[in-house]
């Protein structure tokens, strides 16, 4: 499928351009919806790549790139379930969310995250899955997940760990704090800041440079120099279902449902 | 006036303006969540205006617990 509108996630090619925007309120949450529409984005991803030489993912949202996973919904269904059966469900929906990750990681496109505001949790996993990091100026970075009593565990510590010094990623995973995109370029994980709003500019204006090079030798220059850490990556999986057993996940859980404020993400 | 009070002021400008909300109806010890209206998602926008504002960095879990002008002011002196 050339273009797709669907109900939480869009992708047209424009330009040689894959772009998929990222459009579910309130600031893109993963969940089942998503997560199924991004499988169907994957599974149509060795067709549009034979005509395209860039991927570019952004959102339509005025909140941010992406929130992370639905917590209300991974909440809500886990109560509703025992718990063997939920342990067996979570670590599917782990294992559906590395492989689509890892198949945009792996993508032989140039793949670029053209992100703003908030960028927290599986947001910021999916922006580590690009090649390029395009932030405008209002973007936050942070990894939340200790707030629950969990680890991220869409990817984000080994591709973080592939890109940055440990220190780095030892400071936002164990502090939860969230970094604006200034210092997340000081630090090495941002390519370009952009003014306002202009992230997908630029994100397009790169797209364009890119298609004057040599598709096989970008490939090939890609392969070379991103391994997926698959490993670590399945390690990751592990460490997340056995937390998630524990009783703090619950309430760490219950605490944001509850929550009064309509987005609570203030670590 | 003092640095303090400079910075409140400089913060309260950049509320005001930001969230569009008239200068006038600001004060130092405003609770800033009920009279922006902003919930803590655009605290956080906030946040990377005044980190961007006074070229600091400012770790969000110092906001804990802060939630008039005055005190924030105060965090951010801290980082001066």
């Amino acid at each position: 499928m050339k273009n797709f509108p669907g109900k939480t996630i869009s992708w047209r090619v424009a330009d040689g351009a894959i772009e998929l925007t990222l459009d579910r309120a309130p600031c893109n949450e993963i969940g089942a919806a998503t997560l199924g529409e991004l499988e169907a984005f994957v599974e149509s991803l060795e067709s549009l790549e034979r005509d395209a030489h860039a991927l570019i993912i952004s959102s339509a949202r005025k909140e941010g790139f992406c929130a992370g996973a639905d917590l209300r919904e991974l909440y809500r269904e886990s109560q509703a379930i025992a718990a063997p059966a939920r342990a067996a469900g979570l670590r599917d929906f782990l294992e559906r969310i590395h492989r689509v990750m890892n198949r945009i990681d792996s993508s032989p496109l140039t793949t670029i995250a053209a992100v703003h505001g908030v960028t927290f949790g599986g947001g910021f996993e999916l922006a580590l899955a690009c090649d390029l990091i395009i932030a405008d100026k209002t973007a936050r970075f942070c990894f939340p997940e200790l707030r629950l009593g969990l680890i991220p565990g869409f990817g984000g510590i080994p591709r973080l760990k592939r890109d940055l010094g440990n220190a780095v990623v030892r400071d936002l995973l164990l502090t939860g704090r969230s970094i604006n995109a200034a210092k997340a370029q000081a630090v090495g994980l941002v390519s370009q800041v952009t003014a306002e709003g202009e992230s997908m500019r630029v994100a397009r204006a790169t797209a364009a440079q890119l298609k004057k090079f040599d598709r096989g030798t970008s490939i090939a220059a890609k392969k070379f120099i991103k391994p997926i850490p698959h490993e670590e990556l399945q390690q990751e999986i592990e460490i997340f279902c056995e937390l998630f057993e524990r009783p703090a996940v619950e309430a760490g859980l219950r605490k944001f449902v509850e929550s009064s404020d309509a987005l609570p993400y203030l670590p | 006036m003092s640095a303090l009070q400079k910075t409140t002021d400089e913060i309260m400008d950049l509320a005001a303006a930001h969230f569009k909300v008239p200068r006038a109806q600001l004060h130092p010890d405003d609770d800033f969540f009920s009279r922006l209206g902003i919930n803590s998602l655009q605290a956080l926008d906030l946040l990377t205006r005044i980190e961007q504002h006074f070229k600091i960095e400012l770790p969000d879990y110092e906001l804990q617990g802060v939630s008039d002008f005055r005190t924030l002011a105060e965090r951010i002196q801290s980082r001066l």
